[in-house]
């Protein structure tokens, strides 16, 4: 085991799987940066620093500076996909699926399916997501329900840096498009990562948490939010049952029902607004398949339904925080 | 530019099915068996045969919605595009796909687009692959007056020239964007080839209901980006005979418009006049061809009704290629 961050993890993860399969190509907007410059390529890896060392590795034809052009990067991908290679596109903000969600939905998403289950199209898309930057309205946007709802994509949300190598490495080795989730406050945490050859499979939840009298159900930032409410509940004798998602799409359903059988008390939380978001529709999931086991009213923890403010104390505001998962749990334990 | 008498036989035969494929189709849908929306791509044939008879199976192309001819040029098997557009489950596509979402990578065909502009970005993908694969192959596009306003491509057209990759670029100019002129809706004076010049591109315009000057001005195209020399394009003047989709009642032609273009632009009888008037093929060669196309759409279009639709029990199978 190597202890690094999830930034490492990804761009290790990344010059591994590109000596191992020459397939594998890299596009996006400054993943090499200082192209047509005076001071020439810098390599620095893009704004992120999740791609150094690649273009000087594998060349400009596998690592491929774009222009600002988002329709123009997932199309690509989806093209070069579709000729053979394995594509990774960086969407340097998730934000911008908005630009170029054509390219997602009504094409890398459909071939398989419009094309009569002949192609594959083995993209990855990689998107920098979530609020916690004061990067406002336009920067900050965890899209990820609308691509969970996509059928045809798969969705990962990283929250470790054993699973973004784990995930990434699974993305890269599978034959279906993925939407790989990077959170931009979790790039610098730090973890266990285990060595060599090693994916982790889609639609299992991680287990951070067993404790019994609630069942909370997280994925990204909002998962080390909930270990810090729990933390809070435990020290009143509260034990909470807290599975990371690690994939929205597929969805490990077995394991939040599992869990809610035995607690009968739900709550999820959700780095969104909460209208048609992953946390309505996992507690209608539940409502559906394990009504006879609630104790009470599943309840979601979410943003408001606003767009995501800039100052620092507003966009605290927005975010789900700890105390309202806290107080979340302790309403659906009051709940008699 | 020399031709045998088995490459203008078989140029003649493919612009031939893609007629009858047509036609024959804007028949079929009056009587409401075919479902949904259907683009019939008859008057642009010397387009997509001029162009395609020049490519090998390792080249790739993306289509449009008006992307019949494209397919059976690339090599599409014909009666499983007829069955695919009868919604049939031994269509290409299984009655997934349709009319509009006709794909068969064997034959490098990486799929019609329901989506205007949609396809320009991935030719630039699959050029981006064929380089790296460094065995001349080339992607390509091809768009219409209408696509050439997309964002999309664009966009393709400048990543193109920026990575300097075999993409190819042809637009199909056949003068109508859905019901939109391209007097109007094209701003550079209707001359879509200068776009591409403007992103650095060189470009070729040709006659495009005639497949000699298509297929030449092409040759010189295809034989600059094979060579390494970066992306190109190509603006073809063509002629659709038919509306946008079927049922389109097209009250935006000129009087007499449509008789004047299949009289004087019809690439079928340009092609005959041509050959038989240098002697190179007769009359009854040709003849002999219409008549073995007009069989081969009937046994087409019979197979394809007396196919098994699709299993409604298949209706959420191949979304994914695995999903655990």
């Amino acid at each position: 085991m190597a202890i690094m961050n999830i930034r490492e993890a990804i761009v290790s993860t990344l010059h591994a799987e590109m000596e191992r399969d020459s397939d594998i190509i890299l596009l996006g907007e400054d993943v090499v940066g200082g192209n047509g410059t005076a001071g020439g390529p810098e390599a620095i890896g893009g704004i992120w620093g999740t791609s150094p060392g690649l273009w000087e590795k594998f060349g400009p034809e596998r690592v491929i500076d774009t222009p600002i052009s988002e329709s123009a990067i997932i199309g690509a991908a989806a093209g070069a996909a579709l000729a053979g290679k394995r594509p990774v596109a960086e969407l340097m903000f998730a934000d911008f699926v908005g630009v170029s969600l054509d390219q997602i939905w009504n094409q890398m998403a459909k071939f398989r399916y419009m094309f009569g289950g002949k192609t594959k199209c083995p993209a990855v898309v990689r998107l920098v997501y979530g609020a916690g930057m004061s990067t406002a309205a336009q920067h900050s946007q965890s899209v990820y329900a609308m691509l969970t709802a996509m059928p045809g994509l798969k969705v990962v949300l990283p929250t470790t840096p054993a699973d973004a190598k784990g995930l990434l490495t699974e993305a890269l080795r599978g034959d279906d498009p993925v939407m790989y989730f990077e959170h931009k406050t979790l790039y610098g945490v730090k973890g266990e990562v285990p060595e060599g050859d090693y994916r982790q499979r889609f639609g299992e939840a991680r287990v951070v948490r067993e404790g019994g009298d609630v069942t909370v159900i997280a994925c990204g930032r909002m998962v080390s939010f909930s270990e810090k409410a729990a933390d809070k509940l435990a020290a009143d004798g509260i034990g909470m049952d807290l599975l990371d998602l690690r994939t929205t799409s597929p969805l490990d359903e077995d394991a939040i029902l599992e869990s809610v059988e035995q607690t009968g008390r739900l709550v999820v939380v959700d780095e969104t607004p909460p209208r048609c978001s992953l946390a309505a529709d996992i507690c209608a999931m539940v409502a559906q398949r394990a009504f006879s086991s609630l104790k009470a009213p599943p309840q979601m923890v979410t943003a408001p339904h606003s767009p995501i403010p800039f100052a620092r104390n507003l966009e605290r505001a927005w975010v789900p925080s700890p105390q309202k998962v806290e107080e979340a749990v302790r309403r659906v334990l009051a709940f008699r | 530019m020399q031709f045998n008498r088995d490459e203008l036989l078989g140029a003649y035969r493919r612009m031939k099915v893609i007629r009858e494929f047509e036609e024959r189709l804007h028949e079929e849908i009056k009587t409401g068996e075919i479902a949904g929306f259907t683009h019939l791509y008859a008057g642009q044939e010397a387009v997509a045969v001029g162009i395609c008879d020049q490519l090998t199976v390792e080249d790739m192309i993306v289509s449009t919605h008006r992307g019949h001819g494209h397919c059976i040029a690339k090599g599409c098997d014909v009666k499983g595009m007829m069955k695919e557009i009868f919604g049939r489950a031994g269509g290409l596509c299984k009655g997934r796909g349709g009319s509009m979402h006709i794909a068969d990578l064997d034959v490098g065909m990486l799929g019609a687009n329901g989506i205007v502009g949609g396809g320009a970005p991935q030719a630039v993908g699959a050029a981006i692959a064929a380089r790296i694969d460094g065995k001349g192959r080339v992607g390509i596009a091809f768009s219409g007056d209408g696509a050439c306003n997309q964002g999309t491509t664009f966009e393709a057209m400048n990543l193109a020239v920026v990575t300097k990759v075999p993409a190819i670029f042809v637009f199909e100019n056949n003068h109508y964007s859905e019901h939109t002129g391209d007097a109007y809706a094209v701003g550079t004076n209707k001359d879509i080839a200068s776009r591409a010049e403007g992103f650095g591109m060189k470009a070729w315009r040709a006659n495009g209901c005639d497949f000699f000057e298509t297929y030449t001005a092409f040759a010189e195209l295809l034989e600059y980006v094979r060579a390494g020399n970066g992306p190109a394009a190509i603006e073809l003047d063509t002629e659709r005979y038919y509306g946008h989709f079927e049922g389109d009642p097209q009250r935006y032609r000129g009087k007499g418009e449509i008789d004047r273009i299949r009289a004087e632009r019809d690439c079928l009888k340009a092609f005959r006049a041509k050959v038989v008037g240098a002697a190179l093929l007769t009359d009854d060669d040709l003849d002999k061809v219409d008549a073995e196309v007009i069989a081969q759409i009937e046994e087409a279009v019979a197979e394809a009704r007396a196919d098994e639709l699709p299993d409604p029990a298949t209706v959420a199978d191949d979304v994914y290629v695995e999903y655990y």
